[in-house]
């Protein structure tokens, strides 16, 4: 099995007790699956594999299997438990009201801390992403080093490929990394509110940061036309959620506290971010790992997480700006429902109706579109085909409409549904709610 | 592993490395299904993903002695996918999902075992057709496990159940070769209505290959409505009434004082706690002026049997709220306590009353939390245990309750399960609702189709 971390195989043959006794802990959340199965008709990873291992019923079962000593290949547990994207649908859907998200990210952290982490992501996430000044530093070197590497994919989904990179990232179709960084153009914002009587910190996330500037820059235009006070603090890291997926909750705690100390204290009515990932991490996960930790920071955690606003919410449900429906005609236009935004927080209706407003657009729903589209942050670097078997879902759905841009809440998503386009060559172009929006507005 | 590598080899030969499964952790994700039994893990899960494949790998299990279960999506409620002891072969079919044809001329389809209800259901309906069977576990299920279980669901009083749309099949039988039952006529007496026989057979006679299945026109109308009660007897009096007065309501569902209880504290949907019970009624037809007048005589029958309000759904709106509410029932109790026993009880009619009185007496001697709703129209009612698998106690009275409720049941000339099955749960009471020649008659034509007894032997007949 090609995924399978190389660290699995170690766990064979070991004493598997104290493991098992560290997932009793979840005893009573596991307990809760009735195993009716109806994870079944939303999980995108058993969409295309058809394997109950793949689902949420089949892997609450074998980490039950684990933590009752019944099972003796923990590695192959941890595989099983690994092929899952987080994106929360079955949680969404689930009768019993299991904690899956709960379950998950508590399973992982003590699977990882018994098996170890994979040599790359220990590499990837203490050696680099815990220093935002070297992550910075790396990407630099690599976006003006990458004119060597890359030849152009797609002009309309502005993607590139990279032959000779191929044994490292297969035949993916990627966006260039930004030439200048949006912490390069913008290091630091602190502007007062303006008409609008609100001051927001803004908070762009590694994705709108290093590949796509245009949509933190949209973001902030939008904000400032609508008077709005931005703070926007230097040296902002990424918000954890891919060590948190790992397991890896030392590098997710300094991620954590790097950002919970660059906003504590500061005033601003609501933390804003143009990704669905990030805006989920702040609010929902954040507040949810609070082990480990003192009164003071599980206050500041709570108060800063219940600021946290995804930025079309605000728009519409906050600034309640106005949005007269267009009129027809115009480019067609689809909306894919980014996981952590519409089964983590809601929010699918403040997108759809800035985009239902935008002049020279036409507003046409496609089949399935809260369903997942595979990327699942690091999911696809570590299980491409099965991101792309899931992916091919998504961009066949979307061509089914005869969309010519297709928006998006999540730069994650983006990024994914740019490969998959490309991919097939299709003439669609791929852009956030915010890009478009703050295109209408001079 | 028990199984030899070479048979292993074998399976792989015909179906390809990566639809045979033998990891340890594999094996274990099909060790169960959604009842409350404990597991068996199966020797080896093969999953074919081709007609001939599936045959083929009957055939090959067959000659080597492995005991078979047939598996769908492992949703029924009664352990019948659970595999058999002695290092078993779990033969999937969800791979094997195709839908054949969809014939609107002649009003059916032809499918693959495999295909999932809900999906059939909606591809039926974009081609302006109607497939009624509609269980509750539709969104994940699969047509072959319909087909195994004679799947019922909400709208089984006016349209039936699944066996009621089957039209013919072509089933493996256990030297893998295909026969052929039924036809795509709407009348067919050639030979033995073998479909029939294999409605309801739980993997103990064959195995399905494709399944042709009847389609209807949609109704054009519809009528949804809420009467509450003061007192279950009345509920159950109108239920009679309606069908006395000729009547017969698409759907026609019970919720006890419990269950609306915990639906209204799980969603607030501002249903009335006060209600001893609630009936949900619908009524559907070919127009609009003959669904209005059903829908009038069916409101005068629940006034008068006593009901204290009766609300109508104005709009679409209105009416998907009513079918929420009924639909929020599992969750809203699965929610409740850790483990969820969802028994099916069913009786005549006319027994309903009785019945649901005789569930609140058992669960009142058991001191057990018990919420019961159902399809009052079809007498089928689902008694549904709250309670903690885990607590052994509790869970010993359980199972003395289950017992008790099945004991009322065929006192009131009742069944063991009007859509939930036997599987392995309930076998042991086959003889007690029949009697010792129907078991024996059973097993004989088993074993006329099964000779070495391996198709899901433990269960149904044992």
């Amino acid at each position: 099995m090609p995924e399978r971390a190389p660290s699995a195989g170690r766990a064979e043959g070991r004493d598997l007790t104290r493991l098992s006794a560290m997932l009793m802990e979840l005893d009573d959340l596991l307990v809760t699956c009735m195993r009716c199965g109806f994870c079944m008709a939303v999980c995108p990873v058993y969409g295309a594999t058809m394997k109950e291992s793949d689902v949420t019923r089949g892997k609450l079962a074998l980490l039950n299997n684990l933590a009752h000593n019944l099972i003796r290949d923990a590695g192959s547990v941890n595989d099983k438990l690994n092929r899952c994207l987080l994106c929360g649908s079955c949680q969404a859907n689930c009768p019993s009201g299991v904690k899956i998200m709960d379950i998950y990210l508590r399973a992982r952290s003590i699977v990882t801390g018994y098996l170890g982490l994979s040599p790359a992501k220990k590499l990837i996430f203490r050696g680099i992403l815990r220093r935002p000044g070297l992550f910075n530093a790396l990407l630099a070197l690599s976006g003006s080093l990458q004119g060597l590497f890359l030849r152009e994919a797609s002009k309309y989904a502005g993607t590139c490929r990279a032959p000779l990179l191929s044994p490292f990232i297969g035949d993916r179709h990627i966006p260039r990394l930004a030439s200048t960084p949006f912490h390069s153009s913008r290091p630091y914002l602190d502007t007062p509110s303006g008409k609008s009587g609100l001051r927001v910190a803004f908070f762009p996330g590694c994705l709108s940061d290093k590949i796509f500037p245009e949509v933190a820059e949209a973001s902030i235009k939008a904000l400032q036309k609508h008077g709005v006070g931005i703070f926007m603090p230097a040296g902002q890291a990424c918000c954890g959620i891919p060590a948190l997926a790992s397991g890896e909750r030392a590098s997710y705690d300094d991620l954590l506290r790097h950002n919970l100390r660059l906003f504590t204290g500061r005033n601003f009515d609501y933390l804003l971010t143009p990704c669905g990932t990030c805006t989920a991490t702040i609010k929902e996960f954040w507040p949810k790992t609070q082990e480990r930790r003192g009164e003071e920071e599980k206050t500041q955690i709570l108060e800063l997480s219940s600021k946290t606003l995804d930025i079309s919410a605000f728009l519409v449900d906050v600034l309640k700006v106005e949005l007269p429906p267009a009129g027809t005609g115009g480019r067609t236009v689809t909306y894919h429902d980014s996981c952590h935004l519409k089964k983590s927080l809601g929010v699918s209706e403040q997108p759809r109706r800035i985009l239902k407003s935008l002049p020279g657009f036409n507003f046409k729903e496609m089949p399935e579109a809260d369903r997942c589209c595979g990327s699942g942050g690091s999911f696809t670097l570590s299980h491409y085909d099965l991101s792309t078997d899931i992916g091919k879902r998504k961009r066949d759905n979307i061509v089914s409409v005869e969309a010519e841009t297709v928006a998006a809440g999540c730069p994650a998503c983006m990024l994914q549904i740019k490969d998959m386009l490309s991919r097939s060559g299709d003439k669609v172009e791929v852009r956030h709610v915010m890009e478009l929006y703050a295109a209408t507005m001079y | 592993m028990p199984i030899s590598q070479n048979l292993v080899h074998e399976f792989i030969k015909i179906l390809g490395r990566e639809n045979v499964f033998t990891e340890e952790a594999e094996r274990q994700s099909y060790s169960y299904d959604g009842a409350v039994l404990n597991p068996v893990v199966p020797a080896l899960v093969a999953a074919p993903d081709r007609q001939e494949d599936l045959g083929r790998t009957v055939r090959l299990a067959y000659e080597n002695g492995l005991p078979i279960t047939v598996r769908g999506s492992g949703t029924n409620l009664s352990g019948a996918t659970i595999p058999e002891q002695g290092d078993g072969i779990v033969i999937l079919t969800n791979r094997l999902n195709k839908i054949l044809e969809i014939n609107e001329e002649d009003l059916y389809a032809v499918v693959e075992p495999g295909v999932i209800t809900a999906r059939f259901a909606a591809a039926v309906a974009a081609r302006g057709l109607f497939y009624p069977p509609d269980p509750g576990s539709q969104s994940v299920s699969t047509l072959g496990g319909n087909v195994a279980r004679n799947a019922g669901g909400l709208r089984g009083l006016k349209y039936g159940v699944t066996k009621d749309y089957i039209m013919g099949m072509d089933i493996f039988d256990y030297r893998g070769e295909l026969v052929k039952t039924g036809s795509r006529t709407v009348k067919c007496v050639t030979g033995y209505n073998l479909a029939g026989l294999m409605s309801c057979s739980e993997g103990t006679l064959g195995v399905f290959s494709t399944i042709i299945i009847k389609l209807v026109p949609p109704p054009r109308a519809s009528r949804a409505m809420l009467a509450l009660y003061s007192d279950a007897r009345r509920a159950s009096e109108t239920v009679a009434g309606i069908i006395a007065a000729h009547i017969v309501p698409c759907t026609l569902e019970f919720m006890d004082n419990k269950t609306v209880k915990y639906v209204e504290a799980d969603t607030r949907a501002g249903l009335p706690v006060e209600a001893a019970a609630v009936l949900l009624i619908e009524v559907d037809g070919g127009h609009e002026q003959m669904v209005e007048e059903d829908a009038a005589k069916v409101i005068a029958v629940c006034r008068k049997c006593g009901c204290t309000d009766v609300r109508v759904a104005k709009n679409a709106e209105e009416k998907a709220r009513i079918w929420e509410a009924r639909r929020g029932a599992l969750p809203a109790l699965a929610r409740a306590r850790p483990s969820i026993v969802l028994e099916d009880a069913t009786v005549p009619r006319s027994r309903f009353p009785d019945m649901v009185t005789a569930v609140d007496d058992i669960a009142l001697k058991h001191k057990l939390d018990v919420a019961t709703f159902g399809h009052a129209g079809d007498g089928n009612l689902h008694p549904s245990i709250l309670c903690d698998r885990r607590d052994k106690e509790e869970f010993a009275r359980v199972e003395a309750a289950v017992d008790e409720i099945f004991d009322a049941a065929l006192k009131f000339q009742g069944t063991l399960s009007g859509e939930h099955g036997i599987g392995m749960a309930k076998a042991k009471w086959m003889e007690k609702e029949t009697n010792r020649a129907t078991v024996e008659f059973s097993k004989n034509l088993r074993r006329a189709l099964d000779p070495r007894m391996l198709f899901n032997a433990g269960k149904k007949y044992v």
